[in-house]
């Protein structure tokens, strides 16, 4: 028992095998092999149209690859129950997307879909992390863009993930907001020590949340490594 | 003034319609003194519609000499048709023609099986055909708003319902207040109808009677019966209609596959696994 959970700790915590993606005869990801470690912090960069948010949303199966495969903790992601597949590798994206009514209501949606009822000192804890404390019964549509984001993070860390999925969180917010939401998303990162890949165009950003780098181009695996020896080579 | 030139019968039918015709086409041509050029629509749907009923009245005509179980067959004609229909109209949701025939067939089929057994419409062809293809097509009607509705509304909520599918949700979650929408849209024509009832207008069905000669009282109260069916049917078109659909816009791995300009499925993102 105890040599099994040596070896799983050992394996990466998500592995892509030949990933792959077309639509319409399109090739957007293709032949991407990677492994990510436990802990690490990667920053997936490349051009518009490299394929950064394909290649996310096919790491928690939003999208179907069309050819090879990711492996969760060493099992491969198709034997996975999807919905259990998704709790387990959460997602925050470009935009926040929160659902109609409170800022409560969105923590807790992710938990009550598997039956569960956050408790009310649960819920101020998350918004207490994304700096959002006394936020519960406020209506969303009376957010501002960073706060909607911050809420939208708050939401996916309520489902407990063991990997975060970052797509370009920032993209559509000021720089000012951007800089504050970063450090946040820094801060619950790295602090939490959660397994993390972060979309982003900017390299600056890349180096300042990430530890390791992947860059792509057109859709192909380019550079995988530390920060420094990607971006910086 | 007709019926001093034309006897009743055929003759009497052609030249009502040929004076309707013409009145629908001054319709169009006065259109084109303000540039909105209608002429040639409104000619092709009114010999189009004119063709059909025609073609249907002499069909019927036949119909009504044989046995019973004819109105089984036409009804079920009318209802492959309606599916025909509906998913023209709701063109690039996968699947639609099989969604909006099992719709109407369910719907429809339901009411008219249910009412002829009460005994409310009479199994009598004459009654059962035609008060059984205004089910049909206000189902089709009823199937096809709910379908266009359904399909605007997911792709206008795309990224919400990928959130919601993100944070582990069942795809019938995900699409849940939409598919209420969608029912309610597609019912929005018949409650109106149930609301304008007599005051607005006085329906086919009732005006037919009247003419015909029955008590008022007794034509207004079976219109009252046929509305109040139609929207039975209805409803349950647009309910079943909408269900069917909620799964055909997902792939088996439970990825939204309903998206605008429906790329996804060219794409082999029909859940089937890569090898």
């Amino acid at each position: 028992m105890t040599g099994e959970n040596d070896s799983r700790a050992s394996e990466p915590i998500l592995r892509t095998k030949d990933l792959g993606r077309a639509v319409n005869g399109t090739r957007l990801v293709e032949g991407v092999t990677i492994a990510i470690e436990r802990r690490q912090v990667v920053a997936i960069v490349g051009p518009s149209g490299a394929g950064k948010s394909s290649l996310l949303r096919l790491l928690n199966r939003l999208d179907e690859p069309t050819s090879g495969t990711v492996y969760l903790d060493g099992h491969d992601y198709r034997e996975l129950e999807p919905q259990a597949l998704r709790r387990r590798v959460g997602m925050v994206m470009q935009t926040a997307n929160l659902f109609p009514g409170t800022v409560e209501r969105n923590i807790r949606f992710g938990p009550r879909q598997r039956g569960e009822e956050l408790a009310e000192a649960d819920v101020e804890e998350l918004l207490a992390r994304v700096e959002l404390a006394g936020y519960a019964r406020r209506d969303v549509s009376r957010l501002s863009g960073g706060e909607a984001q911050r809420v939208s993070i708050a939401r996916t860390l309520a489902n407990s993930p063991e990997v975060l999925l970052l797509d370009e969180p920032t993209s559509s917010l000021d720089a000012q907001t951007e800089r504050e939401v970063e450090d946040l998303m820094c801060e619950i990162v790295h602090g939490q020590g959660l397994t993390c890949l972060i979309v982003t165009h900017d390299i600056a950003q890349a180096h300042r949340l990430a530890s390791h780098a992947l860059l792509l181009q057109d859709g192909r695996l380019v550079g995988f490594g530390p920060v420094e020896e990607v971006l910086d080579a | 003034m007709l019926d001093q030139y034309f006897e009743e019968g055929l003759s009497l039918g052609l030249a009502q319609a040929a004076i309707t015709l013409v009145a629908a086409l001054a319709v169009a041509l006065l259109a084109r003194r303000w540039e909105i050029h209608l002429e040639r629509e409104t000619l092709v749907a009114l010999v189009r519609g004119l063709v059909q009923v025609v073609a249907v009245g002499s069909i019927l005509l036949l119909v009504f000499q044989g046995p019973g179980w004819l109105s089984v067959i036409v009804l079920a004609a009318m209802m492959l048709a309606a599916g025909g229909i509906a998913a023209r109209r709701a063109r690039g949701i996968p699947g639609a023609f099989w969604v909006s025939l099992q719709g109407i067939v369910f719907g429809a089929g339901t009411v008219i099986l249910l009412m002829t057994w009460t005994g409310v419409i009479d199994s009598e062809m004459q009654a059962l055909i035609p008060v059984g293809s205004m089910l049909i097509a206000n189902s089709m009607n009823t199937g096809a708003l709910a379908l266009d509705r359904f399909r605007a509304e997911v792709e206008a909520h795309s990224g919400q319902i990928d959130a919601a599918l993100a944070l582990g949700a069942d795809p019938a979650v995900t699409v849940a207040p939409y598919v209420q929408e969608s029912v309610q849209a597609g019912l929005i024509p018949r409650v109106d109808t149930l609301r304008s009832l007599g005051i607005v207008w006085i329906p086919g069905i009732m005006a037919g009677m009247i003419l015909s000669g029955s008590d008022p009282v007794y034509a207004a109260v079976y219109q009252f019966a046929v509305i109040a069916m139609i929207y039975a049917a209805a409803g349950l078109t647009a309910v079943a209609t909408t269900l069917l659909i909620r799964f055909r816009a997902f792939s088996p791995a439970q990825q939204l596959i309903l998206r605008p300009g429906h790329e996804a499925m060219a794409a082999g993102e029909t859940g089937q696994v890569a090898q």
